[in-house]
């Protein structure tokens, strides 16, 4: 090697090397396609599939005809007990879903870290955060979210009306009262981590707390964290779809896939297809998400990377 | 006499133990306990002890890295145990740590190049380009290659990730560097670099070193002037030569009598002296001194009434009743006992 060579090195970024391992983890770049294509599916699936999800036949007699039918060129996943196209269905239900997973779990992800943090970092507040954690653990959360919606659906649909309203209501309902897991968990890895000498090393130098937290901690609690967070997408969706069933999420002719799903399984012998669908997409999502996990994580543990 | 670049006195670290249901305090590990010394600028002064008698507390404490129970510690004119935040992390630049594992103390997920220079970070307004070239110049400077500037302490062995924890606590220049244990987790033929690297680096950038030890060997390598601990309290502070020549202190004797000779004739006829019981716990100190329990030479003054830490010869300080006896009343004292006579001479001789 010349000196040239040693010049030219230059201290490089570390998002280059994330990158590279990412691709080389098979099943994360597998399911970031998967995720990919749904999403693609759902947004700008619309766009070429020009039927409208809520679309009712209003003559009775042709309604009839249409309930209920199998794939067809017409209708390829076909239609439900009120003759709605299932493909343009799935399209916008797929958006809620995604989105409603997505923001939920980032609110979970950001409340829990913070307080696991907080929690674990200092041992002033650690008791009270803690208890206060342990309260939201044995508050039953049904009839918890039940009530916040039933309370605050109308009022904040008030202000930004009923579609945004319930989004931002139900992703903070379930923001709300999933963020536990995760505080638990990043406590007790912050415990350990704040004992180990690079955070003494770092206090020698000088490093003020909130630069020790976010130079050394969080980044060495990140592992836990995208664990708690691709679970957290799955048991969003899934509490989201509850809500739906219950009549307290979206408004009933508002198709979400877990809407979806609640609505085949009335008729699940007779039209098995009507369940599988939004059960398949939920299940590719959830799937997805925890493989491009587990290729995150990999990649971003530098221990593991260049295996 | 110059003065003193730190001056430590009556320092004490007691954590304190809770229990019962509601979390009270029931007492405290007196993990030091009343501890003072000098160190003067460009030496080296040596910690030597067994595990569990509050060395690299004393180093911690000394960098505020933990809050001291009491005591003062003046490096530099500034009493660091009771500097206020802002002005404690100005003063960090001038004291720094280097640790005694060398995997746990630097960051998985950082570059080398991030880890060196994170102290730049904190303390210096430099760009980027300046903050990479000093980074190269510490990484020349412990024997580094720059071309490992990118890569994660993983990758490298022992000797090297001990020397990334130097290149570390000298990026901004300190004076006074306490050495934790630095040889500790190293293999033998790494453990004589890393201190050869200590030593250069003391010649050429007239460092101040604390080094925490329990390796009596190194220690007598690398020091100039060796204090002896036990149980949260200094038995013995002393030049080295004179140290390892005539230990004063009975507990300095034995700790010394347990180091190996390289010549065999010698190494034959060395007298181990094997203390008995364990150490007391440190949070019940027996009353008196606190080596009281294990002395082979105790007389019931010791079980009675804590030894002071005096300069019994310029430049020796001894925290023993025996040794102190001898100066006071020279040869007054009622019948000390053939075994304090004894070693009254080993002290005379040195």
């Amino acid at each position: 090697m010349t000196d040239t060579t040693l010049n030219i090195e230059k201290v490089r970024g570390p998002w280059a090397d994330v990158w590279a391992q990412f691709r080389k983890h098979k099943g994360a770049m597998a399911a970031l396609v998967m995720l990919g294509t749904l999403a693609i599916f759902c947004l700008l699936g619309p766009l070429v599939w020009r039927i409208d999800p809520n679309f009712i036949e209003s003559d009775t007699v042709k309604m009839f005809k249409m309930r209920n039918q199998g794939p067809s060129f017409a209708h390829p996943l076909g239609t439900d007990q009120l003759g709605r196209d299932m493909l343009a269905r799935m399209m916008f239900g797929g958006r809620i879903s995604l989105a409603v997973g997505t923001v939920a779990m980032l609110v979970a992800i950001f409340i829990g870290t913070t307080v696991g943090v907080m929690a674990g970092y200092f041992r002033r507040i650690d008791g009270l955060l803690m208890r206060l954690t342990d309260l939201f653990l044995a508050l039953p959360l049904l009839p918890l979210l039940l009530v916040m919606i039933f309370l605050f659906r109308d009022p904040i649909a008030g202000v930004l009306g009923p579609r945004l309203g319930t989004f931002l209501l139900i992703v903070m309902a379930i923001g709300l009262t999933s963020w536990m897991q995760a505080a638990r968990v990043v406590r007790g890895e912050v415990l350990a981590l704040k004992e180990r000498e690079f955070v003494l090393a770092a206090r020698s130098i000088g490093t003020p707390s909130r630069r020790i937290i976010t130079r050394h901690i969080l980044p060495n609690v990140l592992s836990p964290v995208l664990v708690a967070a691709t679970l957290g997408i799955a048991a969003a969706i899934i509490t989201e779809s509850v809500l739906s069933f219950l009549g307290l999420g979206f408004p009933p002719d508002f198709p979400t896939w877990g809407r979806l799903l609640y609505d085949g399984i009335a008729e699940i012998r007779t039209y098995p297809e009507r369940v599988l669908w939004p059960g398949l997409a939920i299940s590719l999502t959830v799937l997805s998400v925890n493989y491009i996990g587990d290729g995150l994580r990999d990649a971003l543990d530098p221990r593991i990377r260049g295996r | 006499m110059p003065e003193p670049l730190v001056k430590v006195r009556d320092l004490k670290m007691h954590f304190p133990i809770h229990a019962g249901i509601l979390r009270r305090k029931v007492g405290a590990v007196k993990a030091v306990d009343g501890v003072s010394f000098d160190i003067f600028e460009g030496e080296t002064l040596g910690l030597v002890g067994e595990s569990g008698c509050g060395k690299s507390t004393v180093g911690r404490a000394l960098l505020r890295l933990y809050e001291p129970t009491s005591g003062s510690v003046v490096i530099g004119g500034e009493d660091i145990a009771t500097l206020a935040p802002d002005a404690l992390r100005k003063k960090r630049p001038t004291m720094q740590m280097v640790f005694q594992d060398p995997q746990a103390s630097l960051n998985p997920r950082m570059t080398v190049a991030a880890i060196i220079g994170e102290p730049l970070d904190e303390h210096t307004d430099w760009d980027e380009a300046k903050k990479t070239e000093r980074v190269y110049e510490l990484m020349d400077q412990v024997g580094l290659n720059r071309r490992f500037a990118n890569r994660y302490p993983h990758e490298f062995s022992g000797g090297q990730r001990q020397r990334i924890g130097i290149a570390r606590a000298l990026a901004l220049n300190p004076r006074f560097i306490v050495c934790d244990e630095p040889i500790a987790a190293l293999d033998v033929s790494i453990q004589a670099q890393v201190v050869n690297l200590l030593e250069d680096l003391q010649d050429r950038l007239g460092l101040t070193y604390l080094f925490i030890s329990h390796d009596l060997s190194m220690v007598r390598h690398i020091a100039d002037r060796v204090a002896v601990m036990y149980l949260g309290q200094i038995a013995e502070l002393s030049p080295r030569d004179a140290l390892y020549a005539a230990p004063l202190h009975p507990y300095a004797q034995a700790l010394l009598s347990a180091v190996p000779e390289a010549d065999p004739a010698v190494e034959a006829t060395r007298q181990r002296i094997i203390l008995k019981g364990d150490v007391p716990s440190p949070a019940n100190p027996p009353k008196g001194c606190n080596f009281c329990t294990r002395c082979p030479k105790v007389i019931p003054l010791c079980r009675e009434e804590k030894p002071r830490l005096s300069e019994v010869q310029p430049g020796r300080f001894v925290a023993c009743h025996l040794v102190a006896a001898n100066q006071d009343t020279a040869g007054g004292h009622a019948s000390p006992g053939p075994e304090v006579r004894e070693h009254n001479q080993q002290g005379e001789l040195s």
